[in-house]
């Protein structure tokens, strides 16, 4: 151990506190300082050479005496304490109590960036989610350990969303629920607040771990809070065999902290002024979700992630859509039309539905009917966009029924209440009657055996 | 051998160290941890180490060890069916020994020492004789459909002293003994090891003379690419790239597949893991991991060892070329791997020139592309290494300097669209942005193994295509009534073709792999149906009248309706077709008169 305090920092600026001459300093060590009026704060090395150490501190640098300041490397990194006693409790960014009870007591700590998952050690996940949502069960379905983001925007309703899913998710045919890890980079109070007081409604508060870095509180600390977050998630689903569903809100407050600090270090700017390992560093994040061969439990990830300016090019979201498997993309006019929940269809995928729906999980015609909404949409939406040129009197007949179908498919597949639970099948008899607005021959992603069963065009027309 | 050095500078995976007399591309072991780096540059005496493990806890004083030799790659039986990560560490045998998380500092090697193998000496071969780099010294079976060639490594040349008789062998023992002039008596075992980024010899390049194919329609009968071959897969992320190269990687009629995951995602190998070994090789009726090889750095792993995964995948696929076998190797996403350069230029202070890109970025990429093609092996048999990369390009846009460049580099361009991925039209190859200029050479073989108006038919689907898509501009300005009759069939017989034909889905059972005869087949009823068609309505018989046929659901669906073995059938609908139309044309004819 080394019992050294060291003081006379020689520069503080921007988040970063640089030492000269303090010798053999470990890379990743976490740092504890005392500033000059005796408050603590927290730092971790990320440059050591025998001339200079550079210490990022988590709660800024802003009036950081030099003279006066006394730092300490406790050689070891960052740990996160773990128990079963972390459901319930509220946690700041490094893992430190937040709601006023005592911190977490156990000899089981572990370092909060983890160690990369052996793929092979990884169970692919297959489990279908049933979320009651229409929009994501029938055309983008969630699976028991997949990472699959929300594309949002401001004043969008991501985290109304969020909740429904984390209230309304199960697993068909089974009782056990989710424990959720619910984890707050940047957002408001008024968001957290929004989040807690569902998850207390609901009664499922002792089964939450909540994380919080919220707006007014130090930046830098989201950029641990998320890996601290997943290390307890980890613990849930592995050491304790549970299903474990993360939210993550917000992402892109996360990166900007990122972007803060990278500047300040002074990296290469790419994109936008993001650093080029902001891809590596978010999969780091995601990368964590997911299930492991021969044990019970699964981590599910739901990241919200708001697309400045509501561009799904800008780089937070696309390089999460890089990594992730899939995206709920919301859309703002379907949102000033009043629909809820106002999920943009086309640019939404989930990529691991395809091993979880189907004969034996969801209905057998599933995944050819969530193939044929989303081509039949996509026509239907270029008849609309026609039709708006040339107005729809000028239309074809099947074109109009292009456009009956697009009303129908928004107003009463897209559209339902917040409360509203769908069942699967429910979800895809809408989608039929639907489907059955248009003539069988153009139908061509499903087969004939479904037309025959579940097309009633001739009784509809 | 150098002296052990110490650590001066630790700057994430880069670390400065003190190690005089250390060659650059010198791989070492650093700290207490025994990290794996390589010496990527020289400054005085440091040494500037890129570090393919978590340089966490590593400390400026620690001790760095040389090896004495540069990031290498062990060749010999036991590779096929195996997963490695970016430098070549068995991730079967790691998990075994540390569980489900890859620690730091494990050193496991590649290979198999203790397994024995069946060799067959080559009795071609005997004591007294001079053997050369290449030669092939004998044979094992590795997998039941891939015979291993032993090869003499390349740059031994010498005497053949003795060749061990048939018989079991591991990888321990002496299977040839060599007298070389230069460096005296070697011993030669089932294994030699090769620098990954210096390309295996070979006696002479050859030009590309058959398609390697897919069986996926947009890129065999449209896009070919040719055994030997580079081509690129740029697309924005859900659009298909992953996808499309486990198409590749199950579906092509290349001997052996070496998938890359360069910084991607772990569950997407877990999917090759699970569904491989279920699957059959269509051509040798075989397990497809019998043939298939993975390597796997993922996302969430140190990023260097991207860079390392690439070259390694390249020099893996080089050697069972060497052994006379057609390679292809699938990289998902070399974007990743220039992103990794970029980090360590960062890193290093090099001048970064484009977003953030090194100077040196286009010359490396044309210098891996360059390690593809299809030679005269040392031992004069011919074999190939056809590249594929995957490009992820920021925000889909293909004028940023990874797709870019590429582009410049490569012969096989398969263009990834988002808005026919947004309508889920897959493989979402876009038939306007992409190019292939190996379609002469892959009509020779279409022509002389499938039928002769191969070339003749592709060209009229692309320009019936390409015309479909001008009207369709037209369409939107002031709808589709404003059309000629004429014109309103092409664009029906386009969307006919789109559906038909283009549009292949890969979880479909019947559709995901399409013979070429198939291929052919489907080609040929659409070209026949659209000719037919448009002598038709040239008769002045109205669209409406043909489309109202139902024969067109028909042949919208037929490539779902009939298998790679129903070509008879297939024949048969399009002489129905032809029937059919001919009644209708009889029909009006003499309405009409
Ligand atoms: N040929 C295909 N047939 C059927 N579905 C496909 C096909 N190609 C892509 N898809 C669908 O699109 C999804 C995304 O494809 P894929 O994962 O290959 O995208 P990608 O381009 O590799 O994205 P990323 O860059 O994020 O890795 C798949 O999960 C699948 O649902
Ligand atoms: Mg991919």
């Amino acid at each position: 151990m080394r019992e050294k305090e060291y003081r006379y920092a020689s520069a503080a600026h921007n988040g970063l506190l640089f030492l000269r001459g303090v010798p053999g300093v470990a890379f990743g060590d976490r740092v504890s300082i005392r500033d000059q009026r005796g408050q603590k704060r927290n730092g971790q090395v990320i440059l050591s050479s025998d001339e200079l150490v550079m210490v990022q501190i988590l709660e800024g640098t802003d009036d950081l005496s030099l003279d006066d300041t006394w730092v300490r490397f406790l050689e070891a990194p960052f740990e996160m304490p773990l128990s079963p006693d972390i459901l319930g409790r509220v946690f700041n960014g490094i893992g430190e109590p937040r709601d006023d009870r005592p911190p977490i007591v156990s000899r089981l700590r572990r370092n909060v960036n983890g160690q990369p998952i052996n793929p092979i050690a990884r169970a692919y996940p297959r489990e279908f989610i049933q979320t009651g949502i229409s929009a994501i069960d029938g055309l983008n379905s969630l699976v028991r350990g997949q990472k699959l983001p929300i594309f949002s925007g401001s004043g969008l309703p991501h985290n109304k969303l969020a909740a429904q899913i984390v209230r309304q998710s199960k697993l068909l045919g089974e009782e056990s629920r989710f424990v959720v890890v619910f984890a707050a980079m940047g957002v408001s109070y008024a968001d957290a607040q929004f989040f807690r007081e569902d998850f207390e409604s609901n009664g499922v508060l002792g089964n939450v771990v909540m994380f919080t870095n919220l707006a007014d509180d130090p930046p830098i600390e989201r950029l641990i809070l998320p890996r601290t977050a997943m290390t307890a998630a980890e613990y849930l689903a592995f050491d304790l065999d549970l299903h474990v569903l993360v939210v993550l809100t917000d992402m892109t407050y996360y990166a900007e902290a990122l972007r803060e600090v990278a500047t300040a270090k002074g990296d290469v700017p790419t994109r936008k002024g993001y650093p080029g390992y902001l891809y590596s560093d978010l999969a780091e994040i995601y990368e964590r979700a997911g299930r492991v061969r021969e044990r019970h439990g699964s981590i599910t990830m739901v990241p919200v992630v708001s697309m400045p300016s509501d561009d799904i090019t800008h780089p937070i979201p696309d390089l999460t859509g890089y990594i992730t498997e899939g995206q709920i993309v919301l859309s703002r006019e379907l949102n000033n039309q009043d629909l809820y929940p106002p999920v943009n269809i086309p640019p939404s995928l989930s990529r691991l539905m395809k091993d979880g729906i189907g004969k034996d999980d969801t209905r057998e015609d599933h995944p050819r009917v969530a193939n044929q909404l989303y081509a039949a949409y996509a026509k239907a939406l270029e008849v609309r966009n026609l039709a708006s040129i040339i107005g729809p009197d000028e239309l074809p007949d099947l074109d109009r029924k292009y456009l009956q179908f697009a009303d129908g498919f928004e107003q009463r597949f897209l559209a339902q209440g917040m409360d509203e639970d769908r069942s699967i099948i429910q979800t895809l008899n809408i989608a039929w009657e639907l489907l059955s607005l248009l003539p069988g021959d153009v139908l061509s992603r499903v087969s004939e055996a479904d037309l025959a069963r579940y097309h009633h065009w001739n009784s509809n027309p | 051998m150098t002296e052990p050095g110490t650590v001066i500078e630790i700057n994430g995976p880069l670390v400065r160290a003190r190690l005089p007399g250390i060659a650059s591309g010198e791989q070492v072991r650093l700290g207490k941890q025994k990290l794996t780096g390589e010496v990527i540059g020289l400054d005085d005496d440091r040494a500037l180490i890129q570090v393919y493990e978590s340089t966490e806890m590593l400390r400026p004083g620690e001790t760095v060890i040389p090896l004495g030799y540069p990031l290498s790659v062990e060749l010999g039986p036991g590779l096929l069916g195996g997963i490695f990560d970016g430098i070549q560490r068995p991730l079967t045998n790691l998990r075994e020994q540390a569980g489900d998380y890859i620690p730091r500092g494990l050193d496991v090697p590649a290979l198999e020492r203790d397994r024995p193998w069946a060799f067959i000496p080559n009795p071609d071969l005997k004591a007294g004789q001079e053997i050369r780099g290449g030669m092939v010294l004998g044979t094992v079976q590795e997998t039941a459909s891939t015979e291993h060639r032993i090869l003499t490594p390349p740059g031994v040349h010498g005497e053949l002293l003795e060749l061990a008789a048939a018989g079991e062998y591991d990888l321990k023992q002496v299977i040839a003994r060599v007298h070389t002039p230069l460096n005296g008596i070697q011993d030669l075992k089932l294994f030699h090891r090769w620098p990954v980024r210096i390309p295996r010899p070979y006696q002479k390049r050859d030009d590309g003379v058959a398609p390697l194919l897919t069986g996926q329609r947009i890129l065999d009968t449209f896009f070919p690419l040719l055994k030997g071959g580079k081509g690129a897969i740029p697309g924005p992320f859900g659009a298909g790239k992953t996808m499309l190269q486990q198409q590749i990687a199950r579906w092509t009629n290349a001997d052996i597949v070496i998938y890359v995951g360069c910084g991607e995602r772990g569950n997407e190998l877990v999917d090759i893991l699970d569904s491989f070994p279920e699957l059959t090789d269509p051509y040798s009726g075989r397990s497809l991991m019998e043939r298939t090889l993975l390597v796997a750095n993922t996302s969430n792993m140190p990023v260097v060892a991207r860079e390392a995964s690439i070259y390694l995948g390249v020099t893996l696929a080089e050697y069972y070329r060497d052994q006379g076998h057609d390679v292809v190797m699938l990289a998902d996403s070399t974007s990743r791997w220039a992103e990794a350069l970029r980090e360590v230029a960062g890193r290093l202070g090099q001048m970064p020139v484009e977003e953030g890109y090194p100077a040196y970025l286009a010359s490396r990429l044309a210098s891996f592309y360059e390690r593809a093609g299809r030679v005269e092996t040392l031992s004069g048999e011919s074999g190939s290494v056809s590249l594929i990369g995957a490009v992820s390009p920021p925000g889909g846009d293909f004028s940023e300097p990874v797709t870019n460049h590429t582009k410049d580099i490569i012969q096989t361009f398969w263009a990834l669209s988002k808005p026919l991925a947004d309508a889920r039209h897959y493989p979402s190859v876009s038939w306007t942005e992409s190019f292939s200029d190996a379609v002469e050479a892959a009509a020779r073989w279409w022509s002389e193994n499938v039928d002769e108006s191969w070339q003749e038919k592709r060209s009229l689907a692309l320009n019936l295509l390409s015309r479909a898509e001008e009207l369709a501009r037209i369409i939107n300005l002031v709808g589709a009534e404003a059309l000629s009759p004429i014109q309103r069939w092409t664009v029906e017989m386009a969307s006919l073709l789109r559906e038909g034909l283009l549009q292949q889905n890969a979880l479909d059972e019947v559709d995901s792999y399409c013979s070429p005869q198939k291929q052919f087949a489907l080609l040929d009823l659409m070209i026949g149906l659209y000719q037919q068609g448009q002598a038709l309505v040239k008769a002045d018989v109205p669209v409406s009248a043909l489309l109202a046929l139902p024969l067109l659901s028909r042949a919208r669906r037929s490539k779902n309706l009939y298998g790679n073995d129903q070509l008879d059938e297939l024949h048969a609908l399009g002489e129905e077709f032809r029937s059919q139309l001919e009644k209708l044309r009889q029909e009006y004819e003499e309405q009409n008169s």
